[in-house]
């Protein structure tokens, strides 16, 4: 178990960094540019963590605690679930909703920390973020909630198993599709990517996530960045596992289709990022509650 | 097969569900145009490779896919809309409306005496989704353009379920029913210019003279 | 012989389109008139083989009749008409009168519900532009309305059929929309299917034709469009579909299910009358009055065959009566609009003594179309509260009765106060003219002939639709 802890970890910590290297690098590339190198993330961040950082006098510990907790989360998050074929060290019925409200947390804290600062701007897009997420949750609660019904288990190791490969085959295509269109709506939601967020803009009125982060500077914001990263692979693991069920006897092969799926998941996000505009602020819930609404859908489709 | 034919009918649903949230006109038409190209592809996919349902296949890809938007598009084009559908109730409404209507259709095929079940297992309640969801549109919307995207969702609709028994309908009927659609949505454009000219505007809330 | 009836008019409506004098352009409406009403009496005579896709039986030898004879009508008629207005030009007008004589003929003929099918849709679009003849405001709106209500209705009729079809699929042999395979394979037809299917037919065209609570188009198309496109629409359009309707009946009662229908018809039946007496009561406008008056008589058509047995002889009847007093109604109406400027009882006043023929036929054809004694409609309402009475429901033949009075009282109050007391204009520019009288005036005694003498040959082609219609009593 410790193994399986470790390796998850690993690979989580070095992979994730990589993924946002891709995405800008796709971005260039339909742009016209070269862009920046693949590992430039990672740069950044050991650039960020030799940094001293400058704290406002009025903040208090829950500014310090944000960063911190929006990276243990994924950490936490990321052994429930299975990378590819490797199991999830730590699995147990209802791990599910712990998953859900995990990230939850980090929310609340990442929010909190812009509270914190007093920061008219860092309010409104804590104000954005909460509503946002919020009407993302039903999605991804009741995306999982199919996969509960077609697996009969309660675990996301159970959820994200075996059974895929039979359900896409069977009579339940239609639906998981549908669900992984959600879930792939949720994943852009939650990471702030075009058409929902820019995470590159430069004007605060039209930011959500990256304006609650302005007062952070230095390893905290390091942390931040990394969080980030981190997320991003997590849910993109969900989606992942959702889309490519197919398992070889060999575990090299397994994890080199798993990570490949990571790659193509990044590289769609930046073509998503580079054919779409941003989505107007009143048109964000609006497609939310379509995204919910299809997964209900999908659950009476499971369930009739 | 199967596969094929519930992906295609899911992806006409995921359009209708579209169509009903989508508050941009031109991207309603183009949604029902692409609805209409994907069903045109259904003939091929259930009863496969045959004279008659290639000629549907295409008839119908011409005429819902390409003609018809391409009508419509000029029709806004001439009259120049704002690009808002100006719905009656509110966008999220006519959603919830949809999915209703939409889960409804499922739970209510299921209760229908169907013959060959394994296939009309989902292209009757997708036959039947569309349709309501062309009736919420036609009811919902004061663009008398958006009626007209309604009208056409309803036509799609209607064209599924008419996929099910393609072999009672002669290719000369099928053509004449095609074309039919074609020449009223022809001259619901010409009527639309004609509203707009009248009365500078195609809210159908104008149209509101003739009353008791 | 017998598609040269859709042939001809088609062939004609090329033609006007390149003739490029008015006056001889609408001389085309009369001829094929004229050719269609004769090939039609040819044909009915030569009595030919129905074919696969088209034939004649009982009920669409007196639909193709009586359309016929009320098409050379509003033919005669629209000459003088379109002299009048030379203004707005007949090229448009003419072409589209003429496609939309050879789509009723193609709907009455055919054997296929789906060349059925297409040739109503295709009655829709050509009248669209009838109906905007006007080219105003109010014709714009009621355009848009008909055209719209009608297709979105004309579609469900398609899925009625679509559903009729499914409820045969479950056989042996091959599926056809063929009537005559259809009425043979009936007793083996899916229930459920097919009871849905009937539901929708008569749902869709049901819009096309009127019947209560989708008739809300009807009004305003009939009151913006010109006179002559009310007299076809009102007497023939709603006859061509209330036909389309009974070829669901006759799917039905060969499946052994008359009852549901004639209950479903029976309930639309009243509802209809009971809406348009509503409407019709203290009603300003002449030819709103005249649409809720055709609402009141096609559910009186929907009731008769609902009852069945004596009320569906009664209902064939009046399906002729009321197409050909309509159709005199309508053409006076339009003189008397054309008169006064307007169709308000605000500006029409004592028609008498201005138009003394065309208000005289107005006044006249109202008596007939209430039901008068003398006249065709008298006779076969009369029949169908026979018919009523004998089926054992004298709770219907009150409600019937009783709106019928309404609708009298209703529709006197305005008729008379249009034709008598003082003319407010001393001299009109309009006179009336010949060919804007006559043809109401002789679709008026043919009502007239219809009410005091039936010949044999009616009344067996009468009894052969009855027969046709309810295959199991």
């Amino acid at each position: 178990m410790i193994v399986g802890i470790l390796i998850h970890l690993l690979l989580l910590l070095l992979f994730a960094p990589l993924l946002a290297g891709i995405i800008a690098r796709t971005k260039a590339l339909f742009a016209g540019r070269r862009g920046q190198p693949v590992l430039q993330l990672y740069f950044d961040l050991l650039r960020l963590a030799r940094k001293g950082s400058v704290i406002s006098k009025t903040t208090t510990w829950v500014f310090a605690a944000g960063p911190v907790i929006g990276l243990v989360v994924p950490l936490i998050a990321a052994l429930m679930l299975p990378f590819g074929t490797f199991k999830a060290p730590l699995s147990f019925d209802g791990d599910l909703i712990l998953f859900v409200y995990l990230f939850a947390l980090a929310r609340f804290f990442t929010a909190a920390a812009a509270l914190d600062t007093g920061s008219s701007f860092e309010g409104m897009g804590a104000a954005r973020e909460v509503t946002f997420s919020c009407l993302a949750e039903p999605t991804i609660m009741f995306a999982l909630l199919v996969l509960a019904k077609l697996s009969g288990g309660l675990s996301l190791d159970v959820l994200l198993g075996d059974h895929l490969s039979a359900s896409w085959r069977g009579g339940s295509g239609p639906a998981l599709g549908l669900i992984l269109v959600c879930l792939f709506v949720v994943l852009l939601v939650e990471n702030s990517r075009i058409p929902f967020d820019d995470p590159n803009t430069h004007l605060e009125l039209t930011m959500i996530h990256e304006v609650m982060v302005l007062d952070h500077s230095g390893p905290a914001f390091g942390m931040i960045l990394y969080g980030a990263a981190l997320k991003l692979m997590v849910l993109g693991t969900l989606v992942v596992n959702l889309a490519l069920p197919w398992a070889t006897p060999w575990w090299a092969l397994n994890l080199l289709l798993y990570l490949a799926g990571l790659v193509l998941l990044a590289m769609l996000i930046g073509i998503v990022e580079s054919v779409m505009a941003r989505l107007r602020l009143v048109r964000i819930p609006q497609v939310l509650i379509g995204t919910t609404l299809i997964s209900v859908f999908a659950l009476v489709l499971v369930l009739r | 097969m199967t596969d094929i034919n519930s992906m295609l009918l899911l992806v006409v649903i995921l359009l209708n569900f579209f169509i009903l949230g989508s508050a941009r006109l031109v991207a309603c038409i183009r949604a029902v145009a692409l609805q209409g190209a994907l069903l045109a592809l259904l003939p091929v996919t259930i009863h496969g490779f045959s004279i008659h349902s290639l000629g549907l296949a295409g008839g119908a890809f011409l005429f819902k896919g390409v003609l018809i938007p391409w009508l419509l598009l000029r029709a806004i084009r001439e009259v120049r809309i704002r690009r808002e559908v100006e719905p009656l109730i509110s966008l999220v409404a006519t959603l919830f409306l949809g999915a209703m209507t939409t889960v409804a259709a499922f739970l209510f095929a299921d209760q229908l005496p169907l013959i060959h079940a394994s296939q009309a297992g989902v292209l009757v309640p997708a036959s039947l989704a569309t349709m309501l969801a062309g009736f919420l549109l036609l009811m919902t919307r004061r663009k008398a353009i958006t009626q007209v995207v309604g009208y056409l969702m309803l036509e799609n609709g209607i064209f599924i379920f008419g996929v099910l028994l393609s072999t009672a309908m002669p290719l000369v009927v099928e053509a004449a029913i095609l074309l039919d659609l074609l020449v009223a949505v022809f001259v619901m454009g010409i009527v639309l210019n004609h509203v707009n000219r009248e009365f500078s505007s195609i809210n159908i809330e104008r149209l509101s003279a003739l009353k008791e | 012989m017998l598609i040269s009836l859709v042939l001809i008019p088609v062939c004609l409506a090329a033609l006007s389109l390149v003739l490029p004098w008015h006056q001889l352009r609408s001389w085309l409406l009369p001829t094929a008139g004229i050719i269609q009403l004769g090939l039609v009496v040819l044909v009915v005579l030569a009595k030919p083989q129905a074919g696969e896709w088209i034939g004649l039986d009982a009920l669409s030898t007196l639909v193709l009749l009586v359309t016929s004879i009320l098409y050379l009508g509003c033919a005669f008629y629209a000459v003088d008409y379109l002299a009048l207005r030379q203004d707005r030009g007949n090229r448009i007008i003419v072409p589209c009168l003429l496609v939309f004589l050879a789509a009723m003929s193609l709907a009455i003929i055919s054997r296929h519900l789906g060349l059925m099918w297409v040739a109503v849709e295709t009655t829709t679009i050509v009248s669209a532009p009838l109906i905007y003849y006007n080219r105003n405001r109010l014709s714009i709106e009621a355009t848009w309305k008909y055209l719209l209500l009608c297709s979105v209705g004309i579609a469900l009729a398609m899925l009625g059929i679509m559903f009729v079809a499914y409820s045969a699929v479950g056989g042996q042999t091959e599926v056809s929309l063929q009537l005559d395979w259809l009425l043979d394979t009936a007793p083996q037809l899916s229930k459920p299917w097919l009871h849905a299917g009937f539901i929708f037919l008569l749902v869709g065209y049901g819009t096309k034709m009127g019947l209560a609570p989708l008739h809300s188009w009807k009004p305003d198309a009939y009151a913006e469009s010109p006179a002559l496109v009310g007299a076809l629409l009102a007497g023939g359009l709603t006859t061509v579909s209330f036909l389309a309707i009974l070829r669901g009946v006759q799917v039905m009662s060969a499946a052994g299910d008359l009852i549901m229908a004639q209950q479903a018809l029976m309930g639309l039946g009243l509802f209809s009358m009971l809406i348009a007496a509503i409407f019709m009561v203290r009603q300003p406008d002449i030819k709103r009055m005249l649409a809720y008056s055709s609402v009141e008589h096609m559910g009186i058509l929907a009731l008769g065959v609902g009852i069945g047995g004596l009320a569906t002889f009664g209902a064939l009847l009046h399906l002729a009566n009321n197409a050909l007093t309509k159709g005199c109604l309508f053409l006076t109406a339009g003189n008397i609009q054309r008169s006064y400027a307007s169709k308000n009882l605000r500006e029409v006043r004592g028609a008498l003594s201005c138009l003394p023929l065309s208000a005289g036929i107005f006044l006249t054809g109202f008596l007939a179309i209430t039901g008068a004694p003398p006249f065709g409609p008298f006779l076969s309402e009369f029949t169908i509260l026979r018919g009523i009475f004998a089926g054992g429901h004298p709770w219907i033949a009150a409600a019937f009765l009783i709106l019928l009075a309404t609708i009298f009282i209703g529709m006197g109050a305005t008729v008379l106060s249009a034709t008598q007391g003082e003319s407010p204009r001393v001299s009109a520019q309009f006179r009336d003219r010949l060919l804007l009288v006559a043809p109401p005036l002789l679709l008026l005694a043919l009502v007239l002939c219809l009410g005091i003498y039936m010949p044999d040959p009616l009344k067996e082609l009468l009894e052969a639709g009855v027969a046709l219609l309810e295959v199991t009593s």
